[in-house]
């Protein structure tokens, strides 16, 4: 470090990086673990293994995981219809695919809860022809997620879709492959890590995400309640402990998935050659 | 296996990529497709490929009608200018995928797989990289290994599109003469495009020059050179110097002892060791100045100036071997006396 480098100002540009690292996100995730030492630890052990703080954990999670797989799926075709094919009204559809981060969440979570509601217009359709009742279910969860966490698979996997070879499937298919092998040999392994961090993000994002879900979940207990709603509920009960000790947790896990995946994702490029 | 194109037309647009192209490759010969840019020729090598369909005509393959099949099941191998290797993959698996993607019933067994791999990395010379990855590898290198992985699937026919196209000028001279020795070796079919004609002259055993999406001229290098059909592939092929028949001209190339009755209208086209220097006794039989010399290595390129130019006039290229040109004792200024010992003449 002590070393010069060829690209100055390495000291003051990661003083501040660290400054507002600090500041931004260190600082108040800290004040969450001190504030959560105040509890005693049978305390801790005994608020979050209540059932109905379990079972919103259980809810949360799948929901999220769930929801960020079925978006991975999604998402990679949306990216791949932008990016290979041109179309009549392709720059309105990229417009359309960023409006989930725009739109307060809530909106987006009213707006399905009205569709999906048993007298919604979907809702009902369902019910009717499948009989799938999707409002105040963790199905509702689900579509939330999906909904709010499509665009962070699209936009990840899009620039390397993008800069994807395709003269490598062109030497796919000269060297005899199906369409069908040259997908899975050669270009989803291209485009398996970036995926994988669309994946990630989703997750993130699903586990975090709390105005466009509790207006479909319909939040009834061990069914329907996230996590963040408990906290929430706590607070307002000025349980502030209770809510600390669910929210770092919560912390705690996330972490833990987040660092799986990197784990993975490092696995995975080790193992394709791209490290 | 021979190659036989009939009448093969693409248009992309407006634009006529190629009109009405006929060529004939025989078996076992190594074939350049040779032309400026845009003239059609990596066009011409897709459609044999398969990666491009033709608007009209048909593509044969050993006698075998091939123009509806897919580049999958035409059976040739194909080398991409920027050699396409399977970046996820090590040197090993990218020789293997055309034998691993293969339906169950044909599909070898790992060992015959391993076996073979390591037979061709062998044979391009480096099977000691097949743990590696693409991106570990040197360009020449990649360009082998995008060799050896399209001959993996033994080929009925070899295409290269520009192969040394990305490769600096030492690493593109070693791998012409590789690739000659190799082809020497297994005798495939190969058509290989490429702009540079001392590349197609050094590598090919038949050159096919395009032009405007036409094949101007096939022959065998020589040929091509000590023949050219017509002026495009004159200029093209080597160097050239180019008079036009005026009376200047005319006067000028009878003084250098070339014949031109007959020729009128006609433009001359003097290849620089046609034309042969001496130094002029007297300034009456002098018919042009030397200007400057180049060392090219063996040979000497002498830079004239004609004694009747008005000044306009563009300068006339010869070439001589160095030691005979140190015999001739001529310094830059001195009058010299040429001879032009033949021309070909195109309108």
């Amino acid at each position: 470090m002590s070393q010069k480098s060829v690209m100055p100002g390495f000291r003051p540009t990661l003083g501040y990086t660290l400054l507002y690292l600090g500041l931004v996100v260190l600082i108040p995730l800290s004040t969450l673990v001190f504030e959560s030492f105040k509890l005693s630890w049978d305390d801790y052990i005994h608020i979050i293994t209540n059932k109905r703080i379990l079972s919103s954990f259980q809810v949360s999670f799948s929901a999220s995981l769930i929801a960020a797989a079925i978006a991975s799926v999604f998402g990679f075709i949306t990216a791949w219809v932008l990016v290979r094919y041109s179309f009549f009204g392709k720059n309105i559809f990229h417009a359309l695919i960023d409006l989930p981060f725009a739109l307060p969440t809530a909106v987006a979570g009213i707006v399905l809860a009205t569709i999906f509601q048993p007298s919604g217009f979907l809702g009902h359709l369902l019910s009717n022809l499948f009989g799938i009742q999707v409002a105040f279910k963790p199905l509702g969860i689900v579509i939330a997620l999906i909904f709010i966490s499509i665009p962070f698979v699209v936009r990840t996997v899009e620039p390397v879709l993008l800069e994807f070879e395709t003269t490598m499937e062109e030497a796919g298919s000269s060297l005899g492959a199906t369409r069908w092998q040259i997908f899975t040999k050669i270009i989803f392994p291209n485009i398996f890590p970036a995926l994988l961090t669309g994946f990630a993000l989703a997750f993130a994002r699903g586990v975090g995400e709390y105005g466009s879900v509790i207006f479909i979940a319909g939040n009834i207990p061990y069914v329907s309640e996230i996590v963040p709603l408990l906290i929430v509920i706590k607070l307002e009960q000025y349980d502030i402990e209770g809510a600390t000790a669910i929210a770092l947790t919560m912390l705690v896990i996330s972490f833990l998935l987040l660092l799986l995946i990197n784990l993975l994702q490092f696995w995975v490029r080790k193992r394709s050659g791209q490290l | 296996m021979s190659i036989l194109l009939t009448d093969i037309s693409k248009n992309f647009g407006q634009f006529a990529a190629l009109n009405q192209i006929n060529l004939e490759v025989p078996e076992g010969e190594l074939v350049a497709l040779l032309g400026p840019s845009g003239c059609g020729k990596t066009t011409l090598l897709r459609i044999i490929a398969g990666l491009e369909h033709t608007d009209k005509g048909r593509v044969l393959i050993n006698g075998e009608d091939k123009t509806d099949q897919t580049v999958s099941q035409r059976g040739i191998g194909f080398v991409f200018q920027h050699y396409a290797l399977f970046r996820h993959m090590t040197v090993f698996e990218n020789v293997a995928f055309g034998l691993r993607v293969k339906p169950r019933k044909e599909r070898p067994s790992n060992e015959i797989i391993a076996k073979k791999v390591h037979a061709l990395l062998d044979l391009v010379q480096l099977d000691w990289l097949h743990n590696r990855y693409p991106d570990q590898l040197s360009g020449g290198q990649r360009q082998r290994i995008a060799l050896a992985r399209a001959l993996a699937v033994e080929p009925s026919v070899l295409l290269l599109d520009e192969p040394f196209g990305a490769l600096d000028a030492s690493v593109r001279k070693d791998l012409r003469q590789w690739l000659r020795n190799l082809h020497q070796e297994l005798h495939v079919t190969s058509i290989f495009v490429t702009h540079d004609q001392e590349e197609a002259m050094e590598v090919a055993s038949q050159v096919v020059v395009l032009n405007h999406g036409r094949i101007e001229q096939q022959g065998s290098p020589s040929d091509i050179y000590d023949h050219p059909a017509n002026a495009f592939v004159s200029k093209f092929i080597g160097q050239t110097n180019i008079f036009d028949f005026d009376d200047q001209n005319n006067e000028w190339l009878q003084s250098a002892g070339l014949l031109t009755a007959n020729q009128a209208g006609k433009i001359a086209h003097v290849r620089p060791h046609d034309i042969i220097i001496e130094k002029a006794d007297t300034s009456n039989t002098a018919s042009a100045i030397l200007k400057d010399f180049q060392h090219l290595g063996a040979l000497i390129r002498i830079e004239l100036i004609k004694n009747n130019a008005n000044g306009s006039n563009a300068p006339v290229f010869a070439e001589m071997p160095n030691e005979q040109f140190k015999q001739l004792k001529l310094s830059i200024g001195d009058k010299v006396k040429l001879k032009i010992r033949q021309a070909h003449w195109f309108h």
